[in-house]
């Protein structure tokens, strides 16, 4: 540990336990970080899809995801740039949902989730599975504004939040791991924020 | 956002960086030189991120784009606009001085970077014309500054940086509230005129500035006809 000179920031004895190493809490600010043109998305043509390894492909409207079981995550959300946001509240419904419509096959170990911009990330199955992953419309009660991913996102909290995919469009199941946008650009390809997985080879 | 990126070098660890240099652009922003023992040929328009860590093991990081042209690797520049409440960067203001060390660890970043050889067209407003101006060096340096138009969007001539630098026949300035007396353009917004003199077909776009800049600049954008796909956007918020 290199301590910097006249350094003594907001003390660590004062850390939430809730905030993982290197990141700081932002408070009520929720900051926007997208890398391309915030998208215009109608919910009367807005899709999710869940295809590839799958024994039943399956799209569903705006409407017929509504009409699935709701659920909800309240906890914290972390991003690469190092701000989290605590007890944040998002409803949808969970990923377990719509898999267990499409039904993986048994060769799926992994996921690439795709935006409607043409954004991808990948991820494990097993870390879109068993509650771990959501697809939510709603945050504290109020639908998702468009530039934090609205009208729906994929929100998976215990990684790196640029794995919550942005104006997510679906669901691709493979049997490899396949880097999306940020992971071919340098970013970590399953970012646990307690592991402070940000870049490759972290 | 269709392009395949080219690959990234993979990134390094930290580094203890010495600073060499510190000196004002404007009242809130301020350049540092930073000499590295281990340096790393970066892209214009990519970032580093600055560690600080406090004696009781509290450490508090932010990113900061590389304003100094990818010849420059032995030593980088890194632009810091003071943010009211910045941790980091306020830090970085009031109590950093030339001699001392930091550590920084990239560069980072292989999306929003301009490679010297085709055609863009660079938006940026305030702190965000940092990593626009490695893009305008490098092309300048290199004899290509016909491939690049620079929109530059500043408060008032005070807080319009690089000014000394910037002024160029591929650059524009517009003032949103305050502009030189004799200033041809009346202050205001961004708007779609001045992007319109600045397109050009084939050119992809970068667009940098605050998320209210960025997403007013990229809406005038497509207004003019520009393909979203075309656009990339970095967005600076208030997490320094």
């Amino acid at each position: 540990m290199r301590i910097t000179r006249g350094f003594h920031g907001r003390g660590q004895a004062s850390r939430d336990p809730r905030l993982p190493p290197g990141q700081y809490d932002t408070g009520s600010a929720w900051p926007v970080l997208t890398a391309e043109a915030t998208p215009k998305l109608a919910t009367d043509t807005w899709s999710f899809t869940v295809e590839g390894l799958v024994e039943a492909p399956t799209t569903w409207s705006w409407e017929a995801m509504h009409a699935l079981a709701p659920a909800t995550f309240q906890g914290d959300i972390h991003c690469v740039t190092t701000w989290s946001k605590l007890g944040a509240t998002f409803s949808g419904v969970s990923v377990d949902t719509v898999l267990a419509a499409a039904r993986p096959l048994p060769s799926a170990t992994h996921v690439l989730a795709f935006g409607h911009t043409g954004y991808t990330t990948n991820l494990p199955l097993a870390d879109v599975t068993v509650g771990q992953a959501w697809v939510v419309w709603d945050y504290e009660g109020r639908p998702l504004p468009v530039e934090h991913g609205g009208p729906a996102r994929l929100l998976v909290p215990h990684l790196y939040f640029w794995k919550s995919a942005k104006w997510v469009a679906g669901l691709r199941l493979l049997d490899h791991d396949e880097p999306g946008f940020w992971e071919q650009n340098g970013y970590h390809d399953r970012g646990d924020p307690w592991l402070e997985q940000r870049y490759q080879g972290d | 956002m269709t392009d395949q990126p080219s690959p990234v070098p993979s990134l390094g660890g930290w580094q203890t960086a010495t600073v060499i240099d510190i000196h004002p652009e404007t009242p809130n922003a301020k350049t540092f030189r930073l000499a590295l023992p281990t340096p790393s040929p970066h892209l214009a328009g990519q970032h580093y991120l600055v560690r600080l860590t406090a004696p009781d093991g509290y450490v508090a990081s932010r990113s900061y784009s590389v304003a100094s042209p990818p010849q420059d690797t032995v030593e980088i520049e890194l632009t810091v606009e003071r943010l009211p409440d910045g941790e980091v960067s306020s830090f970085l203001h009031e109590v950093v001085m030339p001699g001392d060390e930091l550590e920084v660890r990239g560069p980072i970043g292989g999306w929003f970077v301009w490679r010297g050889e085709a055609p863009a067209l660079l938006v940026g407003g305030g702190s965000g014309v940092v990593p626009l101006m490695a893009m305008l060096r490098l092309a300048r340096r290199t004899g290509r500054a016909h491939l690049l138009r620079l929109v530059v969007s500043a408060r008032s001539p005070a807080d319009l940086y690089y000014a000394g630098e910037l002024p160029g026949p591929e650059t524009t300035i517009i003032y949103s509230r305050t502009a030189p007396p004799g200033w041809a353009r009346p202050p205001g917004r961004l708007n779609r005129d001045d992007l319109t003199a600045a397109l050009a077909p084939e050119a992809t776009t970068y667009v940098c500035g605050s998320p209210g800049f960025a997403d007013a600049a990229t809406d005038l954008l497509i207004g003019a006809g520009v393909a979203p796909g075309r656009i990339r956007v970095e967005r600076f918020g208030p997490t320094g």
